[in-house]
């Protein structure tokens, strides 16, 4: 073996990531244990990195009061769709096994310092938050649950928007979605929508955008087109501050940008207004 | 092109037939198959969107609330239609007159032809996202018929925007899609030039949607396409927006919100 290359077996090392976090934003190192207790908010730049549909839960509803519904409804593949990369199928199944949850959306019944909500929580982590068939089935059968319980619903939206694989049953899921808040809102109930990064395309243009009241998180990406498409099509570079939720808020279309330490209280106390 | 037999065409020719600059536009369905039309502009909001229009009009006899994306012909005219790409105005104002039509018990037609909702900054800022979604959700509960044709393109979310209906019909050469066939290649092929491939994938064509339950009946086309002769094309419109008017119009209003409900809840049930 010449002096020069490397031993056959590399030391063991513990990874990085075990000890690290990286702000996405703004690449900063922060110690793991202080990137979990502070719920993954870049203590320099103030980033809300993404979190699990779990981890929202835990952050948002009393300890334990969290009950899954409708986890037998998970994704369709209506189109039989391949491209170059391989099998929809295959890769959402794939997606299945990795992140534990049975669509982009996991909802269920819980409590917010003791009121009683039905919840929806979207994870990016699943093929990109995007919304599938059974997103919008497991959406729908939320609305009909807060109907049916009387309570308030709240959807926290991470997504890219609608999911190519399932071609136009995934753009008729906009229309399914909103057909059943139309609903929550018919009776009555409350429906709180909360915009977290990224919020984009499709699901912007459909229940992420019609709450009672939107909510985002600090800094979150909110719009409908891509900021390149947007570019190529207005031949024009974009501000770096273009479809933030600050820019959402200054234009309207966000009712109060909240921190998220902050998020569980303040829906907590936004209900109370609402009668609850 | 048009010398393939209709049975041979592919979705990607179907496409190019989609978006073919002599494919009859909103104007010209207006001219063919409405005794009378009269322009309502503005979404009391902002301004006038050309590139979504509406009004009462007159078909067969029937009194009905018209509204669709409008392309031009020729280069002047699709710069102030801005190529059938709405701005959230044109969608405010489509909900604007979609709620006339309710106050006035008149059924809604819907003629549905856009690359997409327009991807603009300023388009961003009067909030695209809010004003499609606001119409989603408002189409759903209307208290009045809604039949909705797709005459062209019906390019995702700026499609979609004004057509949740009771009854969606599409012409035999239109397409509807999540995305255009250029973009889903760029995105999952990793290569733009593989749209062929793209649109036979996302199943876009009439045929394919009518399978799939997307869509309640196909609105047959001279061989070779629309273009070839718009009189008939436009025949065949209001033949069948007239029928579907008629079964619509015979159902009870609360019967028929109910039933868009649950058409539009079947969608994507495994």
């Amino acid at each position: 073996m010449s002096w020069f290359e490397k031993p056959a077996e590399a030391p063991a090392r513990v990874p990085t990531e075990a000890i690290w976090a990286v702000c996405p934003s703004c690449k900063v190192y922060v110690a793991r244990e202080a990137w979990d207790a502070a719920d993954k908010v870049c203590p320099r730049c103030n980033y809300h990195a993404r979190l699990s549909c779990r981890e929202r839960v835990a952050l948002l509803t009393d300890a334990g009061s969290f009950k899954e519904l409708n986890a037998d409804v998970s994704f369709n593949d209506p189109l039989s769709f391949e491209d170059s990369s391989g099998a929809y199928a295959d890769k959402a199944k794939a997606t299945v096994a990795k992140t534990g949850v049975g669509e982009s959306i996991l909802t269920g019944t819980a409590t917010i310092e003791q009121i009683a909500v039905v919840l929806g929580v979207m994870d990016f982590r699943f093929l990109g938050g995007s919304l599938g068939s059974g997103t919008g089935e497991r959406i729908r059968l939320a609305a009909e649950k807060a109907i049916a319980l009387k309570r308030p619903l709240i959807i926290a939206s991470a997504s890219g928007g609608a999911r190519m694989h399932e071609g136009i049953v995934s753009l008729m899921q906009m229309a399914k979605t909103c057909a059943a808040i139309a609903r929550v809102k018919e009776a009555g109930l409350p429906y709180i929508s909360i915009l977290t990064d990224p919020t984009t395309g499709g699901v912007s243009a459909s229940y992420a955008m019609v709450g009672d009241l939107n909510i985002a998180e600090p800094k979150a990406l909110i719009g409908f087109a891509g900021r390149r498409v947007i570019e190529q099509t207005i031949k024009q570079k974009l501000p770096d501050d273009f479809q933030t939720a600050e820019y959402t808020l200054a234009h309207g279309f966000v009712d109060h940008i909240v921190p998220r330490k902050e998020l569980k209280a303040f829906l907590a106390k936004v209900l109370r207004y609402a009668g609850y | 092109m048009a010398k393939k037999t209709e049975k041979k065409l592919t979705a990607w020719d179907i496409v190019q037939i989609a978006r073919h600059a002599e494919r009859p536009n909103i104007t010209d369905y207006i001219r063919l198959m409405c005794d009378d039309f009269v322009e309502l502009h503005g979404d009391r909001l902002f301004g006038d969107d050309r590139a979504l229009i509406g009004g009462f009009a007159t078909i067969g006899g029937r009194k009905v609330m018209l509204i669709g994306h409008r392309k031009g012909r020729g280069v002047e005219e699709n710069i102030e239609a801005n190529f059938g790409m709405a701005n959230p105005e044109g969608y405010r104002k489509a909900m604007r007159l979609m709620r006339l039509a309710e106050k006035y018990s008149l059924p809604v037609v819907s003629f549905v032809d856009t690359p997409g909702a327009y991807p603009g900054s300023e388009a961003e800022a009067r909030g695209q996202a809010e004003a499609i979604a606001h119409n989603l959700e408002f189409m759903a509960t209307l208290k009045t018929p809604i039949v909705v044709v797709v005459t062209g393109e019906g390019g995702s979310g700026g499609a979609l925007g004004i057509a949740v209906g009771d009854r969606i019909l599409m012409l035999q050469n239109a397409v509807y899609s999540v995305i255009s066939p250029e973009g889903c290649a760029s995105i999952l092929w990793r290569d733009g030039s593989k749209a062929p491939q793209a649109a036979e994938a996302l199943k876009i064509t009439a045929e394919s949607l009518k399978k799939l339950g997307i869509i309640d009946a196909i609105v047959p086309e001279p061989t070779g396409g629309a273009h070839i002769d718009p009189a008939a094309t436009a025949a065949a419109v209001k033949k069948a927006v007239l029928a579907n008017l008629d079964a619509l119009c015979a159902v009870p209003l609360k019967t028929l919100v109910a039933q868009r409900y649950e058409k539009f809840s079947a969608m994507g049930q495994a």
